[in-house]
């Protein structure tokens, strides 16, 4: 049996009411160190509050922020993979039920007719990524991407003899000139490119990297390491009320860039990062891979796989 | 840093107590307006209308809910948290003037007009955990009403919460117009000067 329209609209719709309702673990963990190595008391209040509304978003499914963000839409689509041109579609279907059964806020908003589309979905949105790999299968990741932590978005044009000397300048200013606006702690992803676009994109796809990994390539992973450092030293904290943690982790990518251009983007994600990644056979079994706050029979919380809802 | 339970309506009492740093939780009633609910509430106000809910002594929120309706017609707040304050810095001022609210809670602060204005009418700023949604949907014990929701929509529309130990927030303007967040921030633009000069003398990595 091949693939089904119907399995991917109920992946879809499962991927983007898990990534509002149900945070990955791998932010959690982060959020509770920074909580248990925190001895400011308010960045220690604000950082009970985030855990205590997680946990309550868990156990009611209910959004973690009612900003449920914009939709983008990560795709690597195998070779032989059916059902191509339907992705997107299906991901649309998706989206507009879990905006329907009230998970999502609407928040498509059309700029030049000033109406809302009222089900997350219009022009350009989700904004899509697609990677042609070889294979059989889709892969598949969902964030989405909150409207606040779009604040700090940096993009510098940078002469490339002053380029790391930008890079450096350009993830520091962004972070402590945008304060407490894109709910910090923050996670930070830096970008450099040959033209403005490429850097914007790698630097919003690196954001899909988990919280701790550190880039394959050693140099890159001390660029990131240096950064992390250096910015948990802003003393910004949780909600700009001080204390250790300003930022849950820095990624760093690059595209090889035009000789004459030296592309900067630094793009920041709030603390309610929300991504989901899955997979989908060619025939048919669709699974979630992420881990996720979980609730439990108990009536708790634990990491977990989400099962794809019918 | 002390801790208080304020009911509503707020007197000039309760707020000027309050100092910046201090935590509150609140009960009573919460009014949301975000953008669009702040240019009609002063601009019914200018024209002399009369507003749907007299705010004196309320807590305004700067908020837009995840909001469902029940199959009974009742509505349902699924997501409440707060949103940038800073879109209403502009109109702010006024409004504290003009409807009387005691105490405004948002994210992110606001600037000096606004500290100013809380100066003079005795007022506070206070923040929520910003993205707390849930949290915050937890301490709304049920819609008193909803007005303008036709004209703008879920977000922007203007909802009455009857609320329960809201909070916690964080004073971060006083009604002697001290500015946390403004003092704040220098010190963390001052750090990242310093920062930045500590990188440069590194090499690349």
């Amino acid at each position: 049996m091949s693939v089904s329209r119907e399995t991917l609209e109920s992946l879809f719709y499962t991927m983007a009411k898990t990534a509002v309702t149900r945070i990955p673990v791998d932010v959690y963990e982060a959020l509770k160190a920074a909580r248990e190595r925190e001895d400011n008391p308010l960045a220690r209040a604000q950082l009970d509050a985030i855990l205590k509304n997680i946990e309550i978003a868990c156990s009611t499914t209910r959004p973690i922020c009612q900003d449920t963000g914009t939709p983008y839409l990560f795709l690597e689509i195998g070779d032989e993979f059916p059902l191509r041109s339907q992705v997107v579609e299906a991901a649309k279907e998706g989206i507009r039920r879990a905006t329907r059964e009230g998970y999502l806020r609407p928040n498509a908003v059309d700029p030049v007719y000033f109406k809302n589309s009222g089900d997350n979905t219009g022009r350009f949105i989700p904004w899509v990524h697609v990677d042609l790999v070889p294979g059989d299968s889709l892969r598949v990741h969902l964030m989405m991407k909150g409207g606040g932590s779009e604040a700090p978005s940096t993009l510098v044009m940078s002469t490339p003899l002053k380029g790391w000397e930008n890079v450096k300048r350009a993830a520091v200013e962004a972070v402590a000139n945008a304060g407490p606006l894109p709910c910090p702690p923050v996670i930070v992803s830096v970008a450099v490119a040959a033209g403005a676009d490429i850097a914007t994109s790698l630097a919003k796809r690196a954001l899909l990297r988990p919280i701790g990994e550190r880039h394959p390539d050693p140099k890159v992973a001390r660029i990131e390491e240096e950064l992390l450092d250096a910015l948990n030293k802003l003393g910004l904290g949780p909600h700009g009320f001080g204390g250790k943690t300003s930022v849950l982790d820095v990624k760093f990518e690059y595209a090889h860039r035009h000789p004459a251009t030296f592309a900067i983007a630094v793009i920041t994600s709030c603390w309610a990062t929300r991504r989901v990644e899955a997979l989908v056979t060619r025939d048919g079994e669709a699974r979630i891979l992420s881990k996720h706050l979980l609730p439990t029979p108990g009536g708790g919380c634990a990491p977990g796989v989400p099962q794809v809802e019918g | 840093m002390a801790e208080y339970r304020l009911r509503t309506p707020l007197s000039d009492e309760d707020v000027e107590k309050l100092r910046v740093g201090d935590i509150v939780y609140v009960s009573g009633i919460m009014v949301t307006a975000r953008d669009e609910a702040h240019k009609k509430v002063l601009e019914t106000i200018e024209a002399g209308g009369k507003l749907p809910i007299d705010l004196r002594g309320l807590v305004l929120y700067h908020c837009g809910p995840v909001a469902r309706k029940r199959p009974d017609g009742t509505w349902e707040i699924v997501a409440a948290g707060p949103t940038t304050s800073m879109r209403m810095e502009s109109v702010e001022a006024e409004f504290i003037e003009k409807t009387g609210v005691k105490m405004v809670v948002g994210k992110g602060g606001m600037g000096q007009r606004t500290a100013e204005a809380m100066r003079k009418h005795k007022a506070v700023y206070a923040v929520f955990t910003g993205g707390a949604g849930a949290l915050a949907a937890n301490a709304i014990k049920r819609v008193v009403d909803v007005y303008w929701l036709d004209e703008l929509g879920i977000p922007e529309a203007l909802w009455v919460f009857e609320v329960e130990d809201f909070g916690p927030l964080v004073v971060t303007i006083d009604s002697t117009g001290r500015n946390y967040y403004a003092e704040r921030m220098e010190e963390v633009k001052r750090n990242a000067q310093k920062i930045v000069e500590e990188l440069l003398k590194k090499p690349i990595p």
